[in-house]
């Protein structure tokens, strides 16, 4: 076979190579879904964070508007700090509130954005006031049962 | 066998094992110094990437797809006995890019093409070919060895890509073709799941360690060949042998470093 023969089958080998690595990050892996456009950051802090993780989404009427850039904890408040990157095009008051959510019973947590009425938006690097903590679930069973004690021991002194 | 035999024999035998691993870190280092000079002949990578590279596309992109169907049946199974039959793009995707694309691929790569290095350069040795480009003042390691390595190094991560994703269309076929599950969530778990970097980065890696890995035992247990008939016939063995226990037992490291800590 000629050199050039041989080039252009190799030529035909890495295409197919980088087509299918492009495949599996667009197709498999949703680069292109990530975040698209410019992005700013604002922060929120958080008196328990559950199990966020950075690159979760951030969500606003089940939405995607941003991700979860980072995560780290205030040395002084003690309190989950956590910063996040949202769309330029979306626009949000300052009395907007964030939340701990959940989706589904048991799968990923991420953080929903509750818009308040506010004239004045959310600019890159303020931090959003109200919060509204994760729900740890063992936390929760453990209210539920204190307050099932509770409620059965003034029962019994009836 | 008495005590006083045993111990010189476990000596002999250690020592041997050193020298073996010693001498092939020293012919990688050679190896690694002839790379450059056989970048400014690129036609000979070009060359070998053909034999290498596109001779494997076949068998690389057959079993993928069978792999993928079996996957996709399994995963099938054992989800659907959770009521998790959708995840079935995630389990599939999840599988081949991190682990069973660089894997198998490496395993096929050290039968498909680490055995025709090791039987073309042993043959080589046995016709005395490589002595006859010394003689003519051309380094074998450079013009024969080094485009080898780096033809081999680029070829793996491509043909693991082909791998897995011939594979997830394998699973594509199987689960929403044949049985069933719902396009839609089979591809935006996958895509919810699997990340560009920590997934299909790291075995895009782990490939191309598998790569460097397959290539070089090939290369060393061809050139290190005894020059005759059985020789090449052993060095071929060892070559398979090898380097599919070094993808292995490398594989468990590397899955340790790269994914044992979720963030």
């Amino acid at each position: 076979m000629t050199r050039r023969g041989i080039e252009s089958l190799v030529g035909l080998f890495v295409l197919a190579g980088f087509v299918a690595i492009g495949y599996l990050a667009l197709k498999a892996a949703n680069l292109a879904a990530m975040t698209v456009g410019e992005t700013y950051v604002v922060s929120a802090r958080f008196d328990n964070i559950g199990g966020l993780k950075p690159r979760a989404p951030v969500k606003s009427a089940g939405v995607t508007v941003g991700r979860v850039a980072a995560i780290a904890l205030d040395g002084k408040t003690f309190q989950g700090v956590v910063t996040m990157e949202l769309e330029k095009r979306f626009a949000f008051p300052r009395d907007t509130s964030a939340s701990i959510l959940t989706a589904g019973l048991l799968g990923d947590q991420y953080v929903g954005l509750n818009p308040g009425g506010e004239d004045d938006n959310l600019a890159a690097g303020d931090t959003i006031r109200m919060t509204q903590s994760a729900v740890v679930l063992e936390n929760f069973i453990g209210q539920l049962l204190y307050n099932r004690a509770a409620e059965g021991g003034s029962e019994a002194k009836k | 066998m008495n005590f006083a035999d045993f111990l010189p024999r476990l000596g002999r035998w250690a020592l041997g094992y050193l020298y073996r691993l010693g001498h092939g870190a020293f012919f990688f280092l050679d190896l690694l110094k002839n790379v450059p000079a056989s970048l400014r002949r690129f036609y000979l990578v070009v060359a070998q990437i053909h034999a290498i590279g596109n001779y494997s596309v076949v068998i690389i992109a057959a079993s993928g797809l069978a792999v993928g169907f079996v996957l996709g049946l399994q995963g099938y199974y054992t989800l659907s006995r959770y009521g998790a039959a959708e995840s079935l793009g995630l389990l599939v995707a999840l599988s081949l890019v991190r682990e069973l694309g660089p894997v198998v691929t490496a395993l096929l790569f050290a039968g498909r093409a680490g055995t025709s290095l090791t039987a073309e350069i042993g043959l080589m040795k046995a016709g005395e070919q490589l002595a006859a480009m010394e003689m003519m003042a051309i380094d074998p390691r450079q013009r024969v060895l080094a485009p080898r390595l780096l033809g081999g190094i680029i070829a793996m991560p491509l043909l693991a890509a082909m791998f897995s994703a011939v594979g997830i269309f394998g699973g594509y076929v199987v689960g929403v073709l044949m049985i069933g599950i719902d396009p839609g969530q089979f591809w935006s778990q996958m895509q919810a799941g699997v990340d560009v970097w920590d997934d299909v980065g790291n075995g895009i890696i782990k490939s191309f360690v598998f790569g460097v890995t397959c290539t070089f035992v090939a290369l060393l247990e061809g050139f290190e060949a005894d020059a005759t008939p059985e020789g090449v016939a052993q060095a071929t063995t060892r070559t398979v042998v090898i380097s599919s226990l070094a993808v292995l037992l490398l594989d468990f490291v590397l899955t340790a470093v790269m994914f044992s800590t979720p963030r």
